[in-house]
């Protein structure tokens, strides 16, 4: 009874999604404030109904309704209570109610925190989002219907989630990374508002910025853990594998990121109003493009779990017809004129501009990567595979590249600005250099230049910081007072360039100094690895609540100190003892100690993997800053006032 | 010149239609099937060292002589890790497996056999990649199945699981060894 509940819930939703695309906007067009008005309450009647859907979804789950066609396929009565919950999400159709739930999470929170807004302007972006939500609504129930019932015969015990998904990581990735791919529909409705209406004035894009910045934050939140999960979870160690998946939620991050630079030059400079305006709609678009790749099978992947041709054909002509229309719109309306207001080339301006560059040139390599094998393939053209090898030799010169002008962004003036200016620039450029040389020199006996590289582009991403945050509360009466005068976007921006190079600094320092081995160990045996020393006690049987595994200890020890790791080899139940390799990590801020249990060998020796991983988790500290860094600009007052 | 500004704007609609047809036509080709000029075709003749003693050249009248599975697969392959420990059910069966170490270091490849178990009757040493060239292999893993004349009846593409196995290559598999007992038991009515 209640998982029909639910699909009538959703069939509701359908209507007041229908209802809330045409009606404040016709209003919108004639001037009648009581159409406008309507936006709010249908935004709240459609959370309402979605909610009840997820409710009604989520009680299938926890009490085990095998009739439920996906609870049968994704959950098992055997399963431990917070991974049946996060099995809702764990399956395709699933994970689709998730992602309208999210819709009509930001849909209400648009509605509600914009009382600012001009009525016609909150009017039509409210009904570009419900737009939006009734393509999905119609995905959802006409070929993904997460209510589907296997009756009248249905399963008495369920296939069980994918024991990779048996994991904390799984059941907070996919909303974080939802929230943020959802996100960047705020900005595409403001940006669609303001092409329908012809307004394309500063405003628009003031009013975009805290909700563009908390999507990409919540964004980046969601890739990091994705990466952080693949790291400890499928047991090799790697951390970003330009999976097509990975790929696919990377691309609105790389747009995003020149989405939220781009609206700082059009809110403050009132310059590339058009280009904004793309960009929005680029970014959402790759969110949905990246739908379509991850749910339609076009692309195989690891992550691939489950695909479906017919779904395909829906989400491309729902692409086709969202991207294609809005583009459509933008070639029209757009303004084609070129701006008065010009700019020196020794400005913020072109700092911002060659951001956007690179950022586009970084989107569109990971575009061009992740589709050359299906443009080939459709060309008659023969099978090929893209690797990490041509990522990794575009993307990584390319921020390599961006590193430099990043220290300079944001210590120079609008419009135009002295290079003499510049000579405070001179102390952090030194001390850079003369560290980031000195580095690698002194960490270990192999000196690798690129090292050297990636540590003088980091510092010189601190340095620069610190230096332009002491030149901008240099007039102040005392520092307390200046630093209190800056605003949260600046400490912000701040906050998230740190993290960058934070994050840089992981990448490369793990990449070249992890230490890892492949061993074969007896009970009792032991190994030196650098400075550490791994002694393999046996394994035990241990009993999980849904799988039996085999858990080895490890005892390291460490300069003075020891300490026991223990990794386990699982067999699942129900997954006809599919097998999962379930590493043991000892994580502190300077290193990663990596122990995985292989394959047992003759003699009850095993196969164990050990790695030593200095600066690994710097990559995901990195990544939280940037998080933490947008999430605080949300909180600048500015925003507040925003009556233009 | 206003008009030609105008165009412009038109460029990031004209890149999306473009895109489209590419993704119109991607839903259409399945990526796990790939052009199999080899299936019906005899398996092609090589001589090549066997991976764990380098101075035995195998040739194909060495694998040849009964229904088989030929898995290539290479340390430097993600996938393979995936797929191995099935592979050890598989022999497990009773199915005869021959590996084709494909574009490897021989010593990685022995490393890896012996820490994660020998599920190949044996393995040959592609470090070329002429045979991998021949068969017309697109990457690791692949799995052919091959019948007792050597003849290639089908190829996989991707990782062979359960599913794989139970849905497309058992069924072919067990259609060859029936075969395989007929005719030897017409051989021995002769």
């Amino acid at each position: 009874m209640i998982p029909e509940l639910g699909n009538m819930a959703l069939a509701l939703a359908v209507c007041i999604a229908v209802a809330q695309s045409v009606l404040p906007l016709w209003g919108s067009f004639v001037g009648s404030r009581q159409l406008m008005r309507l936006g709010y309450p249908l935004a709240l009647a459609m959370f309402v109904f979605v909610s009840i859907a997820m409710v009604c979804l989520a009680h299938a789950f926890l009490t085990d309704d095998f009739s439920v066609a996906i609870v049968a396929a994704g959950s098992n009565s055997l399963l431990p209570t917070v991974y049946k919950f996060s099995a809702l999400w764990g399956g395709h159709e699933g994970s689709m109610l998730l992602w309208i739930w999210i819709l009509a999470l930001w849909t209400l929170a648009v509605a509600l925190f914009s009382s600012e807004l001009p009525l016609d302007v909150l009017a039509r972006v409210l009904s570009v989002m419900a737009m939006i939500a009734v393509g999905f609504l119609l995905f959802s129930l006409l070929t993904s219907n997460p209510f589907a019932r296997l009756l009248p015969v249905f399963p008495a015990e369920g296939k069980d989630l994918n024991p990779l998904l048996q994991d904390p990581g799984l059941v907070i990735h996919p909303p974080m990374l939802y929230i943020g791919y959802v996100g960047f529909s705020v900005a595409f409705a403001f940006a669609i508002a303001a092409l329908i209406g012809g307004r394309m004035d500063v405003t628009w894009a003031r009013w975009s910025r805290p909700w563009t910045n908390l999507a990409w934050g919540f964004l980046t939140m969601g890739i990091m853990l994705g990466s952080w999960w693949a790291y400890y979870e499928l047991g090799w160690g790697g951390w970003w594998f330009w999976d097509p998946v990975e790929n696919a939620s990377f691309m609105p991050w790389l747009a995003g990121t020149a989405l939220i630079h781009s609206l700082a030059v059009t809110e403050k400079r009132g310059l590339f109003k058009s280009w904004t305006l793309l960009l929005a709609i680029f970014a959402f678009s790759l969110s949905l493009l990246g739908t379509f790749l991850v749910r339609s099978g076009v692309l195989t992947s690891v992550h691939a779990f489950a695909t479906d041709p017919s779904r395909g054909i829906f989400i491309l002509i729902f692409l086709g017809l969202v991207v294609g229309g809005s583009l459509t719109l933008y070639a029209f309306r757009a303004p084609s004129v070129k701006s008065s207001i010009g700019f020196h080339w020794l400005s913020r301006e072109t700092f911002l501009l060659i951001n956007n560059a690179i950022f586009l040139a970084a989107t569109l390599t990971v575009l061009v990567g992740t589709l050359f094998p299906l443009i080939m393939d459709s060309l008659g053209q023969g099978k090929y595979s893209v690797g990490a090898p041509y990522f990794n030799a575009v993307f990584v010169p390319l921020m390599a590249l961006l590193v430099p002008f990043m220290g300079i962004g944001p210590t120079a003036r609008w419009k135009k600005d002295r290079a003499q200016r510049w000579k405070l620039l001179l102390v952090p450029v030194a001390a850079a250099l003369l560290m980031g040389l000195l580095f690698p020199l002194l960490y270990s006996e192999v000196y690798h230049p690129l090292v050297a590289v990636a540590v003088i582009l980091a510092l010189w991403l601190v340095f620069s910081l610190l230096t332009d945050i002491k030149e901008k509360t240099g007039n102040a009466a005392n520092l307390w007072a200046g630093l209190s005068r800056r605003t949260p976007s600046y400490y912000g921006m701040v906050l998230a360039h740190l993290g960058f190079a934070v994050t840089l600094l992981g990448v490369c320092l793990s990449s070249h100094y992890s230490i890892e081995r492949d061993v074969k160990m007896m009970p009792g045996e032991s190994y030196q690895l650098a400075k550490l020393n791994f002694n393999f006690n046996g394994t035990r049987r241990v009993n999980g609540p849904n799988f039996v595994a085999d858990e080895g200890e490890f005892e390291i020890s460490e300069g003075g100190s020891s300490y026991i790791l223990l990794p386990q080899k699982r067999r699942y139940k129900s997954q006809m003892g599919s097998v999962m390799t379930e590493a043991a990590i000892s994580s502190g801020i300077f290193r990663h100690v990596y122990v995985a249990l292989g394959e047992p060998l003759e003699d009850g020796a095993w196969a164990v993997r050990l790695y030593y991983k200095p600066f690994v988790s710097w990559i995901w500290y990195g990544a939280v800053f940037m998080a933490a860094g947008a999430l605080m600009t949300v909180f600048d007052r500015r925003y507040r006032k925003l009556k233009a | 010149m206003k008009i030609m500004s105008r165009l412009k704007l038109f460029i990031p609609l004209i890149c999306f239609l473009i895109l489209a047809v590419f993704l119109y036509r991607g839903l259409e080709l399945d990526p796990q099937e790939l052009p199999s000029a080899m299936v019906d075709r005899s398996l092609p003749e090589f001589s090549l060292p066997q991976l764990s003693v380098q101075t035995i050249d195998i040739s194909r009248a060495d694998v040849v002589g009964s229904a088989s599975l030929f898995n290539v697969w290479a340390t430097w392959c993600i996938a393979c890790r995936v797929e191995h420990p099935y592979l050890h059910k598989l022999k497990q069966l009773g199915v005869i497996i021959y590996g084709i170490n494909y574009k490897d270091n021989k010593a990685d490849a022995l490393q890896w056999l012996e820490q994660r178990g020998d599920p190949y009757r044996l393995t040959i040493a592609d470090v070329e990649g002429s045979l991998g060239l021949d068969l017309g292999v697109y990457g690791a893993p692949e799995t052919y199945l091959v019948d007792s004349l050597g003849v290639i009846r089908y190829r996989h593409v991707g990782i062979v699981d359960e599913r794989v196995w139970t849905s497309i290559l058992q069924p072919q598999y067990q259609q060859l060894l029936d075969a395989e007992s007929e005719s030897l038991e017409e051989d021995t009515k002769l």
